[in-house]
């Protein structure tokens, strides 16, 4: 039999004012267990704790319920004055009657009448508790970081100078992600391989930093702090380590019409290539659907030049297996296909493209040397169309686009405009927008000085059509401020195409058990304030992983998420909740269905022998929970048929008895 | 709550991490909603088993009301979706047994909806006060 | 009159199935109009002018037999707001009011024809059959 202490606050007036607190203490000193009942004027307080440690050494109580405010408040206060008496902090219930009864009810009466009950239901509960201990598990003190753009290069170079191991898996043969395909960068128009290259330097050279580029992630186990993870490394058929990216295979290919990925094939590579000058790793890579030697055993011309002798066309993919104790998901973007938009003609006229193809047209490194030319013909343009929310904003129903907005568009266009604008004076540049969403420090004076220093025309209305006539695309559009139909002859269209998550997300969020939202979009642990955490443990988020994101946004919340691994990493051990599910081996059936229901793949079966009321053993299959996994929710004790899963701290008899203590 | 002179007992699950904290908010904000209503705490709208209600009738309860996240918004990912479930089957079954539709209900109130956690349960408590006693399922042995 | 436009408004919503309120404004539908030039009010107009309920001003507006039911906006609206079918049905409350259709439900079938969007036909024998 428990020995319960109930201790009674005023809150000031807050609880007092409505509810008769020296009548609670009085009623409730003859509730079952309850010997010791006291009010005071501030539980909460030096005082009132000192109160509470008195009584628990003078009454030799087992368990504490305290009236007071919302367990969300102070059930942590009061758990640690439970320790500091002596007692398990998990022995004290709260009773709610300050949020839920005094501050919602005026009458004097009917609040006191509640504060009882609900103090009976907290005894009741008290009652069936048992002590409870957290588990503890011990934390691999390495991380890994999933997708080599900036996100993850910042996420690594975050972690790595803090002094932890990181591994990057990037899956194609370059880390740089979209960033290293960008030519200016808003709002200060700072040139993105000149910031992004020497980080890519630096994650290479770092010596806590292992980037695996071209490898997948294939599968996951474990829990936080331990994860297994198993990578695989995909043949590049050169050796990695041998090859000095002297790139001479690269010239010497005889097969060059490949469609070079890197420049979204506005123009061609070989088949063996490295995807541009400042890779990381710097070391080519054979192309298999393209090299005449894998695909008809005849050619091996890359073998003959190679000095270092790196080529090796018998390589193999190879798997390897290592364990980390924290995971960081940045996979990215990319731009959604505009095929299914008829009206924009993409798929019928070259110079309809998209933004991220612009960007490829202007740089420096790109197909056309950093030139504005129509991919067509290669003229210079003079009257370039920009439509905005291509797929973004769409109704669900519409199930063209995308629901949400794709955020970076609005400040990409301007940059665009702008840009073409000062190099290009002559050129008339037409954006039709259907709002300019500018939410960024230093965004909207950009998007003001491109309209006003720099005469680009914003149209608020949108294009209805855009049809290839000679080698002129005909644009109409709406002006809606005007009230008429525009007709533009354009030399150029650029689409500013919705973003959406990589297609290699969904499937990494089946094997993390992270939860995605319907656009695929990782999910926080919460969307205020745990925006880097997923509501797995142990898995962090970085990126437009989550939602579309500028750089600056991404770099910051990059940071956040290294921060977060960090103090994971840190720790030697972790300490869990201990409020976990448990279940009875005896009552248990192996039926599995506890294992379906539980989002985080924390329980697993094993084999177990046991011995039979006739001496013989028996070996039976049966359900086990990995504290360390399990979050609490309790959906398995709820599926499980035989009633053999329970939740600790909330188990099944102690919300009997509170459902029973509030029916009485 | 009264309706034609009868004070209704309502038990209301709230999740820890939505609805007790839209509860918490309304009290905050001193919105008012019935006495009648006697809340307990449950890590996820999941975790109450079909069991606890049939309880709650059985011992005298005139309703039972369930508050979750909003679907998509579970702390633990889906298990709100559990419960809409389990309950759809649970409440037609009690529906069937005599237990009327009104006595029932499954509720999303998140963290930050105090105002519609108050207007709910002035919602709920009224139209099972208006419904009366429930005999149906109600054990004469616990009455004291 | 606020009371004839309130009435008018709910009838054209019931008759179309639109819901105005999706509209976020991006004059796609009037980019995309082919006879937009003919028209006093135009696609995104009568979204929004039906929305706030001024039916009467389109009622009487020739813009309704310039519609040439050719259903781009629907196709191309971003919100599936339907613009089209916001015009027909204002047409339709004309015609109403004009005491009957102008045929029989008998001549349907003869009339039909797969590759066309029916509503297509049924405007254009409202327009041009007096």
């Amino acid at each position: 039999m428990q020995r319960i202490g109930v201790f009674v606050c005023h809150c000031g007036t807050n609880i007092a004012g409505t509810v008769d607190v020296k009548a609670v203490a009085d009623a409730i000193k003859n509730e079952p267990g309850v010997v010791f009942s006291a009010e005071y004027q501030y539980m909460c307080s030096q005082a009132g704790q000192e109160l509470i440690k008195n009584a628990v050494a003078e009454n030799r109580l087992t368990g504490i319920v305290v009236c007071s405010c919302s367990p969300r408040m102070h059930e942590a206060t009061f758990r640690k004055t439970a320790a500091a008496a002596g007692l398990n902090p998990y022995m004290v219930e709260i009773a709610n009657i300050r949020e839920q009864c005094s501050w919602v009810h005026k009458d004097m009466l009917t609040g006191t009448q509640k504060a009882i009950i609900l103090a009976k239901a907290a005894v009741a509960k008290v009652n069936l508790n048992t002590p409870l201990t957290p588990g503890e598990s011990p934390v691999t003190k390495r991380a890994l970081v999933i997708g080599g753009g900036i996100a993850g290069i910042q996420t690594a170079l975050d972690i790595a100078d803090a002094g932890f191991k990181v591994d990057i898996v990037e899956k194609n043969p370059t880390i740089g992600g979209k960033m290293a395909q960008l030519d200016k960068t808003f709002p200060t128009l700072d040139c993105a391989a000149c910031i992004l290259t020497p980080k890519m330097v630096d994650a290479a050279q770092n010596e806590n930093i292992k980037i695996y580029s071209y490898s997948e992630v294939t599968e996951v186990g474990g829990f936080v702090g331990n994860f297994e993870v198993t990578i695989k490394r995909k043949a590049r058929y050169v050796k990695e380590d041998v090859c000095t990216g002297c790139g001479i295979c690269t010239e010497k290919c005889p097969q060059k019409k490949v469609p070079n990925e890197f420049n979204l094939g506005m123009d061609n590579r070989h088949a063996i290539y490295i995807p541009f000058a400042q890779a990381v790793p710097k070391v080519a890579t054979i192309d298999p659907r393209y090299c005449v030697k894998l695909k008809t055993g005849k050619c091996g011309l890359c073998e003959k030049v190679c000095t270092a002798g790196a080529i090796d066309y018998n390589a193999k993919d190879e798997y390897v297996k290592e364990k980390y104790g924290a995971i960081v998901v940045a996979t990215g973007y990319n731009p959604i296909s505009v095929d299914k938009f008829d009206e924009f003609a993409y798929s019928q006229s070259k110079d309809v493209i998209t933004s991220l193809e612009l960007e490829r047209l202007m740089n420096a490194a790109g197909p056309t040397g950093g030139t504005l030319l129509r991919p067509s013909d290669g003229e210079h343009p003079h009257t370039i169309v920009f439509v905005q929310c291509v797929g973004s904003r769409c109704d669900a129903c519409a199930q063209k686009g995308k629901e949400y907005c794709s955020k970076i568009c609005c400040m990409y266009t301007a940059k665009h405009a702008m840009l073409i604008r000062d190099k290009y004076p002559d050129t008339d540049v037409y954006v039709f927008y259907i709002d300019v969403r500018t939410p960024g420090k230093n965004f909207d004076e950009f998007y003001r000085r491109a309209v006003e220093e720099y005469g680009v025309h914003y149209i608020k209305g949108m294009v209805g059509k855009v049809s290839p006539e000679g080698k002129k695309l005909k644009v109409q559009g709406s002006d809606l401020i005007y009230g008429k139909q525009l007709h533009i002859d354009a030399d150029l269209v650029v689409l500013a195409a919705a973003i959406e998550p990589d297609k290699s997300a969904r499937p990494l969020a089946t094997m993390l058990t992270a939860s995605m939202d319907t656009n695929d979009f990782f999910t926080e642990a919460h969307p205020k304030l745990r925006p880097v955490e997923s509501p797995t443990a142990g898995v962090f988020l970085s990126g437009t992983c989550q939602g579309p994101k500028d750089i600056p946004e991404t770099v910051s919340q990059a940071g956040a998420a290294a921060s977060k691994v960090i103090g994971l990493l840190v720790k030697d051990k972790l300490k869990g909740n201990p409020c976990v599910a448990h279940s009875n081996e005896l009552m248990c059936n192996g039926c599995s269905t506890c294992e379906k229901v539980c989002p985080y793949g924390a329980i697993s079966y094993v084999d177990k022998e046991f011995r039979m009321p006739d001496r013989t053993t028996k070996v039976r299959r049966v359900a086990v929970v990995n504290e360390a996994v399990c979050q609490g929710c309790g959906a398995c004790t709820v599926a499980c048929m035989s009633g053999a899963m329970d939740l600790k701290g909330f188990l099944n008899k102690q919300i009997m008895a509170e459902v029973d203590a509030i029916c009485k | 709550m009264q309706v034609n002179g009868y004070k209704p007992l309502i038990v209301a699950f709230c999740c820890n991490w939505c609805s007790y904290a839209g509860a918490d908010l309304a009290g905050n904000n001193r919105l008012a909603y019935p006495a009648d209503v006697k809340i307990i705490r449950v890590p996820c709208s999941c975790r109450v088993n079909p069991m606890f209600i049939l309880r709650a009738f059985q011992r005298g309860a005139d309703g039972v009301i369930i508050c979750g996240c909003h679907p998509g918004d579970c702390h633990y990912t889906s298990g709100n979706y559990y419960t809409r479930r389990r309950m759809a089957l649970l409440f037609s079954m009690l529906d069937y047994l005599g237990i009327e539709k009104e006595r029932t209900r499954v509720e999303w109130v998140s963290a930050a909806e105090g105002a519609k956690f108050a207007a709910t349960m002035n919602d709920f408590a009224e139209k099972v006060a208006a419904l009366g006693e429930n005999k149906r399922l109600e054990d004469l042995r616990c009455k004291k | 009159m606020q009371n004839k436009n309130d009435r008018l408004k709910e009838q054209i919503l019931r008759s179309s199935g639109v819901d105005p309120r999706k509209c976020m404004r991006c004059g796609k539908c009037s980019g995309t109009c082919p006879s937009y030039d003919e028209m006093e009010y135009h696609p995104h107009q009568f979204v929004y002018m039906v929305e706030n309920g001024d039916i009467e001003t389109l009622m009487k507006s020739q813009s309704i037999y310039k519609c040439l039911s050719c259903f781009a906006c629907v196709d191309r609206c971003p919100r599936s707001v339907e613009p089209a079918k916001i015009i027909e049905a204002v047409r339709l409350a004309v015609i109403r009011q004009q005491n009957g259709d102008r045929m029989t439900t008998n001549d349907i079938p003869s009339k039909l024809d797969p590759d066309m969007p029916q509503q297509a036909l049924m405007s254009a024998l409202r327009k041009y059959s007096k």
